[in-house]
């Protein structure tokens, strides 16, 4: 490849990194699958043995990337879009069963998941959108767009019962934040997860209750005294109606909606001061957020118990401590903190391991291959293991921000916010940190798919850096 | 790094911090946290079940039936066995090296067709003793993957009432499959109150978790026992049985077969439910069980079977005091109605022979001396009656007063293996005889003869609905579940539609039947001071001789006992029936058997034996 002046070579560090991950993921899986007794090497049936094929056809895929010119990624980043979206529907029709998620095709001995590569697809299409000349995330209209590009495919994969696939999109918001998106969105976000929590573990009358209470707080502080005196007195007048109202009837609805007239009238009351008077301006904002609040609190409610399977609930709930449950849904999680406990600082060394073999640990050298890492390589291997991910992760937000044209950075945030994702949610869930939602560790976990996907995300971004002094378009 | 963006730095320093909670997190979990250390070789966590004792067995006066013994189970995981001293092995257990062979050869076959995994803990011998177990626990250390596990059996503190009492055993694979409760290797009762009662009794599991180390021995409870859950011991349970006159009724049993039923006609509690032959619950316990089943099973006599409640016979002539009751409730007939016999009743070229009594004979009579010409008459008025379109109408109505009476179907008591019986229909004979019959074809009927079947349960059931005066109440044998109540069927009053007024001949012949002078059927059954009230009866038996069937109540007001006896080829009620339910009636209204003559009536009937009588005479 000629070596002109304005293109670098390619990022050796990160492929150093990339390097380190894949083998120690594969020495893991071999410990995984390894048995003492038996000790065999060739045999095309074991994971490890398919593994080592997998990552010979990712260096296949790895030369192909980098011979493929960069424009070519920017010109069929929608093409392949398409094309994914595509395989997402079709795989939706005619795809098979694993595991409850309809989610795979399958050729003869192939088997291959088209959400793995929807991943790639959808960061080209957000980089092709984001880069688009006078994107703003001002632009309502934008907006709209760049959120279409990422929920378009998060939908349709939610549809084939693949919920912890699905939830990875929501990470594309860290990319659109780094682009411009408002941090309220952010804080939002970071506030609906909090307010969701919580309707799980106390009741929402309570939660209603505290809302309403502290943004009545907010707003006396603010400098709302007076009507907001009176708003409170007659809104605890309709409160006390309605109370008594739900207990004479012996009513059977929930005791938040007994709240709700209350809260209504206020916010009326003190949305019709604050306009006719011109005064507190800013008593609409608040409303709004105690409003966004209460449907959120109401509707997590009915997510979770309506829209979550019930092994996804349990798994919450155990999660939360709402249940205690060491043998059944939490039986993973437990096996699994055993196992990386067990290694102790050190770790019991390589194919030493008790824990993690003969399927204490289920999933084993899928989605729970870091017991292994915890296990025989202790407390040292499982912080290294955290220490290159971080590294990787750092490298690549580097990496973007050095990138001349928007279509590579978007896209190298993308990379890096995707495998964040994975990274923050295997690695929680094993250690019990986050629920048991089913994605791989990259590089890690055994699966031809996903080592694919991530090694086709990463070296894209890493061919596209080869330009990154050129303005691709 | 002033050329960096803020937003990157902010997503950078989210990165950081997870890493950091990542790693603090995981210094807790491997460094820091004690409960989640193993040393590095093999510390493994064990669940060892935490079997609860069973709920204790009482009889009605607070006498122990049914206790626990502790016994111990050689546990195995398959896959930490490591080579041992076999000679040792056998030698602390008991066992032939043949036999140890033989284990590990069933050992591998279930590993390979999966009904035990290599790494769990399955159960590799039954049932050690208390010697045996202290034994083997002092050499443990030398055997790797070996532990032991305790667990009870039932211990039985009377040779009796084992067909009350049924047996546990271990659970069956469609058990298994339907309630998620069990697991394999479970102890479930299989018959009897064990069964009926398994919920009340069994408790509830618990489970412990064990560090044990290289060698298999137990190093303390994991997490300090946090994830334990301890055993709820079962709920004890009071029966109604009175384990003096269970007794009492398999001795008299003896060498004959049969049943007695003894109830409390207020409250329909079972007394004693004596199936003879019987046999010592203790034989079917724990690894005895495997041993004796399959004897029993064989026996030519049948001790399995209960005969109380899964034998149906003809009630023969106590039925008549039934066809009576119906008969007075309809108006076909009165306490005066008089019918002559001449040694029989012949009609049409039929004739229902009679022995010698005095004629005519009224109601009470008749029952007195139990008269089959009577009855003759007298289901042919209930059947004739003009009030009724034809036979199969007037049958029909005849058969709901037997259903209303209880017969006819499971009565409902706590034995899950009760029979029905058998009352027919008009149906029945309709399709029998082509449609073409009349009272005259079903006459057999009148004397408690021909298709009519009842089990001794329902004929003592009979005798409480008498001495009752038109109730009775579904017999059973619990009487108190300890934190619990008996089922609700147990206490409802069922009425059978017959007028209380249309006792009273009944009952006095009855008691005439006991007390009369010539021609009472059962003057053997007389005992001094006490007014029983019965009624013999003989099953003609196609297969030989006659059963012998006694139903009785005493005292006559205010009744304590009703009873049914029941013995197979016996011949005459009055010949083993009558005696066996006056003494099983004297022992748990007195205590004792007073009078030299009663003495000798339960010495002859002690030394009765129809069983071995009947061998030599083959």
């Amino acid at each position: 490849m000629p070596n002109r002046s304005y293109n670098k070579s390619i990022d050796w560090i990160t492929v150093g990194l990339y390097s380190l991950l894949v083998i120690f993921g594969w020495l893991n899986i071999y410990a995984a699958n390894f048995n003492p007794e038996n000790p065999v090497f060739f045999d095309t049936s074991k994971e490890y043995f398919k593994q080592l094929v997998w990552i010979g056809f990712s260096l296949l895929f790895v030369g192909m990337i980098l011979i493929t010119d960069s424009k070519f990624y920017v010109e069929f980043a929608y093409i392949f879009y398409g094309f994914t979206i595509l395989l997402l529907v079709v795989v939706l029709l005619f795809g098979k069963e694993i595991n409850g998620a309809k989610s795979w095709f399958e050729i003869g001995p192939i088997r291959f998941q088209p959400a793995e590569l929807s991943k790639v697809a959808t960061n080209l299409a957000v980089a092709r959108a984001l880069s688009r000349y006078g994107f703003s995330f001002k632009k309502f209209t934008d907006l709209v767009k760049a959120s279409a590009v990422v929920l378009f495919p998060m939908l349709l994969i939610l549809l084939q019962n693949d919920t912890g696939s699905a939830l990875v999109y929501f990470v594309f918001i860290i990319v659109f934040y780094r682009e411009g998106l408002t941090g309220y969105i952010l804080t939002f976000g970071l506030i609906a997860g909090i307010v969701t929590t919580l309707t799980l573990l106390i009741p929402n009358s309570t939660i209603l209750g505290l809302i309403a209470l502290s943004i009545i707080g907010i707003l006396y502080f603010k400098g709302v005294r007076k009507d907001l005196f009176k708003a409170v007195l007659i809104g605890g007048a309709i409160l006390g109606a309605s109370y008594a109202v739900y207990e004479y009837t012996n009513s059977t609805i929930d005791l938040e909606y007994v709240l709700i007239p209350a809260i209504l009238f206020v916010s009326i009351y003190l949305l019709s001061i604050s306009i006719s008077k011109r005064i507190h301006k800013f008593v609409p904002t608040y409303l709004l957020i105690l409003w966004s609040a209460i449907i959120l609190a109401l509707s997590a409610d009915y997510f979770f118990e309506d829209v979550l399977s019930h092994y996804q609930r349990t798994r919450i709930n155990v999660l939360l401590g709402i249940e205690e449950d060491p043998l059944g849904a939490g039986y993973n999680v437990n096996q699994s903190k055993i196992a990386i406990g067990s290694g102790g600082l050190t770790g019991k060394g390589y194919l030493q391991g008790t824990q993690t073999k003969f399927n204490f640990v289920p999933e084993q050298s899928t989605d729970f291959i870091y017991c292994t890492v915890g296990e025989e390589w202790g407390f040292m291997g499982s912080t290294a293991v955290v220490l290159l991910f971080l590294a990787l992760l750092l490298r690549l937000l580097y990496l973007s921000d050095k990138q001349h044209s928007t279509f590579s950075r978007v896209y190298g945030y993308g990379v890096a916010a995707i495998f964040f994702f994975h990274f923050a949610i295997n690695i929680g869930m094993t250690i019990g940190l986050a629920p048991v939602i089913g994605i791989p560790l990259p590089f890690f976990s055994y699966g031809g798919s996903s080592l694919w996907g991530f090694t086709l995300l990463l070296f894209v971004f890493l061919k596209l850096d080869t330009n990154r002094n050129e303005l691709i378009r | 790094m002033g050329g960096i963006n803020n937003r990157t730095l902010l997503i950078a320093a989210i990165m950081i911090g997870l890493g950091l909670i990542f790693t603090v997190k995981l210094f807790i979990l491997q460094v820091h946290d004690p409960t989640y250390k193993f040393s590095a070789v093999s510390n493994t966590r064990r669940q060892v079940t935490q079997y609860p004792s069973r709920g204790l067995v009482y009889d009605r006066n607070g006498k122990l039936l049914v206790s626990n013994q502790a016994v111990y189970d050689v546990m195995v995981v398959p896959r930490d066995i490591v080579p041992f001293d076999s000679i040792d092995f056998c030698e602390s257990l008991d066992l032939s090296i043949e036999q140890l062979r033989e284990r590990f050869v069933q050992m591998r076959k279930d590993i390979r067709s999966r009904k035990i995994s290599t790494y769990k803990p399955s159960v590799f011998l039954k049932q050690l003793s208390a010697e045996q177990y202290g034994e083997f626990q002092e050499k443990l250390y030398k055997f790797k993957g070996f532990f032991v596990q305790g667990r009870t059996l039932r211990k039985y503190e009377y040779p009796s009432a084992a067909h009350v009492l049924g047996y546990v055993g271990e659970i069956s694979e469609g058990q298994l499959k339907k309630d998620a409760y069990y697991s394999q290797g479970d102890y479930v009762g299989i018959s009897g109150i064990e069964q009926t009662y398994e919920q009340e009794l069994r408790g509830k599991k618990g489970v412990k978790y064990m560090l044990v180390d290289v060698h298999g021995r137990e190093k303390g409870a994991f997490r300090g026992g946090e994830h334990d859950t301890a055993a709820i011991a079962g709920k004890n349970i009071t029966l109604s049985l009175d384990i003096e006159l269970q007794q009492y009724g398999e001795l008299l049993m003896q060498n004959k077969i049969g049943s007695i039923v003894a109830v409390e006609p207020s409250s329909g509690e079972i007394l004693a439910l004596v199936s003879a032959p019987n046999y010592d619950p203790s034989l079917l316990i724990g690894r005895d069980r495997s041993k004796n089943f399959p004897v029993l099973l064989t026996d030519s006599l049948k001790p399995l079977l209960n005969r109380a409640i899964q034998s149906a016979y003809p009630p023969g002539s106590t039925f008549k005091t039934i066809n009576a009751l119906i008969g007075l409730q309809e108006g076909t007939l009165k306490p005066y109605t008089t019918h002559e016999c001449f040694m029989g009743y012949f009609a049409r070229g039929l004739s229902v022979g009679c022995h010698l009594h005095d004629s005519p004979l009224n109601l009470a009579q008749s029952i007195q001396c139990s008269c089959n010409a009577y009855y003759c008459y007298e289901l042919r008025n209930i059947l004739d009656n003009p009030k009724y379109e034809n036979i199969q109408e007037s049958f029909n109505v005849w058969k709901d007063y037997l259903v209303k009476l209880g017969f006819g179907y499971r009565l409902g008591s706590d034995f899950k293996n009760e029979v029905r019986g058998f009352v027919p229909n008009a149906d029945y004979f309709d399709k029998v005889y082509k449609k073409s019959w009349s009272s005259l074809t079903v006459i057999s009927l009148s004397i408690g003869q021909g298709e009519l079947l009842t089990t001794p349960l329902q004929m003592a059931n009979m005798g409480a609905m008498i001495a009752n005066r038109g109730h009775f109440l579904t017999p059973h044998i619990i009487k108190d579940i300890e934190d619990g109540e008996i089922d609700d069927r147990f206490t409802e009053k069922h009425e059978t539609g017959i007028d209380i007024q249309h006792f009273a001949p009944i009952v006095n012949g009855m008691e005439m039947a006991v007390w009369g002078g010539a021609g009472s059927t059962a003057r053997i059954a007389q005992v001094p001071g006490i007014s029983i009230c019965g009624k013999t009866g003989t099953a003609q038996n196609p297969h030989g001789d006659d059963h012998s069937i006694f139903m009785a109540f005493a005292p006559k007001d205010n009744p304590k006992i009703a009873i049914a006896v029941y013995v197979e080829n016996g011949g005459f009620g009055a010949r083993w029936g009558a005696p066996i339910a006056s003494l099983m009636v004297e022992k748990y209204l007195t205590d004792s058997i007073s009078t030299p003559y009663r003495q000798w009536i339960e010495k002859r009937m002690l030394e009765g034996d129809l069983i071995n009588a009947e061998q030599k005479l083959q």
